[in-house]
């Protein structure tokens, strides 16, 4: 287990001429859970694509500033940008298993990292499942399909398929929003579990769920960054006015 | 009131166009079948062909079909796989790529006597490939190329952003993404253009009488060495296909029963696309539930 988190110095990031992310710095500790919140439009899922370069595929997406993870700056053009994306894990908002099985799903990427060892990968897919809450579910049906599977055990699946390659750090764009309520409590408390090892950083719209399950959060407007605190502090007594407005629901 | 009219009318008209497509293709079918089934026998499809007399078969003109669509298949998917591939994956949206689009698209329209010509010249003459099959093969690559390299594309197209994206998350390459994710799930589109393009080798005849030739040496269908002159397998030999024999028999036969045998070939030809229609499809879900082990 590393002590792991990640650092983000004067990001900012630009659609053409629009700019979408302007100017921020953060740190995310280790063994924490961000929240990122704030209404539609305000940059905050650029912010976190733009963490493990996934912006890098939009066409006409400029990004600048410095993203650190550990020693090594995610936005140097020299960076391997696909070694790097191992280390940070990413769940998107609605589902996306891979069109294989549930096995499959989970082995791909540590098969493509180098572990052919059938026991091993046997092992790994197992203990990667049982993380994400799925192994009793899935254990007798592994070779069938992932497509098979509820909303809420497909995006569980993609979290055991994301840890399965042993990432420092997990980004989350609104993992719960495509899920029904139950399916919804079993990911929080998921992610609950995962933070005792994993950095993670989530970016939500429920700003009970942000209450719920982050230990600091950072609230974001029209690109800037408003305010970043604990979220105790954040929830109960905001230092900033638009805070306080938006979590109390006065606008969003 | 009125606009559920309309909108009746509407449905009427387009039920009957669509009606009338498929009683023509069906009308068409048909036609050919009756026609031509009489004359099918196991003699006909294997016997060679004969000049003056009754009772010529197509034999090896069907064999010459089949073996010219696998060898211009085996020169149209990679080089099409690998353009399309660079058209959706590679290529940054720009002059030089619409320029490239805009080149494809004018490939495909041309007349297929032109692309004859072109292969007579260049690979027949030029290249010095003769008359073969091998020549034959090109031209057909030619025309069947455009269709691969938009298919591909588009086929690479229709996946979900997310899916590429969740497997480039893994800190997976970006060519094992397309090979191992994005292709298996682009496969049933990418089959389908194959099949289109290989039902247009199977028919094809202008393109092929000056680059495959409209003749047929003597054939040992016991000599299996590709090298051998008189050897089936051999890419350097002219070779008529099926539909350049049926263009010749109903344009210049002597033989009594050129009709006959016309027909007789006409419905091996449609039988053989349908055929081979179907168990390309059949073969793709095969493929696409492997990949995916989807039931």
């Amino acid at each position: 287990m590393q002590d792991i988190g990640l650092k983000s110095k004067n990001l900012s990031v630009f659609y053409g001429e629009k700019q979408a992310v302007k100017d921020i710095s953060l740190d995310f500790a280790a063994r924490q859970v961000t929240a990122l919140i704030g209404p539609s439009g305000c940059g905050k899922s650029t912010f976190l694509r733009s963490l493990n370069r996934m912006n890098d595929l939009i066409p006409g997406a400029k990004i600048t500033g410095e993203v650190w993870i550990g020693d090594q700056n995610i936005l140097n053009p020299k960076t391997d940008v696909v070694l790097l994306r191992q280390k940070i894990g990413m769940v998107w908002q609605r589902p996306n298993p891979f069109h294989k099985s549930i096995y499959e799903n989970i082995a791909f990427g540590p098969r493509y990292h180098g572990i052919r060892d059938k026991r091993k990968l046997d092992e790994l897919v197992e203990q990667s499942l049982r993380k994400a809450a799925l192994w009793e579910e899935t254990k007798d049906r592994l070779h069938k399909s992932a497509l098979a599977l509820s909303g809420g055990q497909q995006q569980r699946l993609c979290i055991a398929r994301s840890i399965a390659v042993k990432p420092d750090i997990i980004l989350m764009d609104e993992p719960a929003s495509a899920l029904d309520p139950v399916s919804t409590a079993k990911i929080e408390e998921l992610i609950a579990e995962l933070k005792q090892e994993y950095c993670i950083i989530i970016v939500t719209h429920n700003m009970h769920q942000a209450a719920r399950v982050s230990d600091r959060t950072a609230f974001f407007l029209m690109g800037e960054l408003v305010e970043f605190d604990k979220t105790d502090k954040m929830f109960t007594n905001p230092a900033n006015q638009q805070t306080s407005d938006y979590i109390s629901g006065r606008f969003g | 009131m009125k606009a559920r009219t309309v909108d009746k009318i509407a449905t009427g008209i387009i039920m009957a166009v669509a009606g009338f497509i498929i009683l023509l293709l069906a009308g068409f079918l048909a036609y050919i079948i009756v026609r031509g089934f009489g004359h099918i026998s196991y003699d006909f499809l294997t016997s060679p062909p004969q000049t003056f007399r009754e009772g010529g078969g197509i034999g090896p003109q069907l064999f010459n079909s089949l073996f010219l669509l696998v060898l211009t298949m085996m020169i149209t998917i990679p080089l099409g796989l690998g353009a399309g591939i660079y058209m959706s994956e590679y290529a940054k949206p720009g002059r030089l790529t619409d320029f490239i689009r805009l080149t494809v698209e004018v490939l495909s329209s041309f007349p297929s006597i032109v692309v004859g010509l072109f292969g007579l010249l260049v690979f027949v003459n030029v290249f010095g490939f003769g008359f073969s099959l091998f020549s034959g093969a090109l031209a057909l690559t030619v025309f069947n190329l455009p269709l691969m390299v938009r298919i591909t594309e588009q086929g690479l197209r229709s996946v979900p952003r997310e899916q590429k994206e969740a497997s480039l998350a893994l800190g997976i390459s970006k060519w094992k993404t397309i090979t191992s994710v994005m292709l298996p799930m682009a496969v049933p589109v990418i089959l389908t253009g194959t099949i289109l393009a290989s039902g247009r080798v199977f028919g094809e005849a202008a393109a092929l009488l000056f680059t495959a030739g409209m003749s047929s040496p003597r054939l040992d269908f016991g000599n299996w060495n590709p090298l051998d002159p008189t050897s089936p397998l051999n890419p350097f030999r002219p070779a008529e296909t099926l539909a350049v024999h049926i263009w010749k028999i109903n344009s210049e036969g002597i033989a009594p029963d050129a009709r006959d045998i016309a027909a007789g070939a006409s419905a091996v030809l449609v039988m053989t696309v349908l055929a081979f229609n179907l168990i390309a499809r059949w073969l793709g879900r095969l493929v696409y539930r492997k990949f995916t082990s989807s039931r």
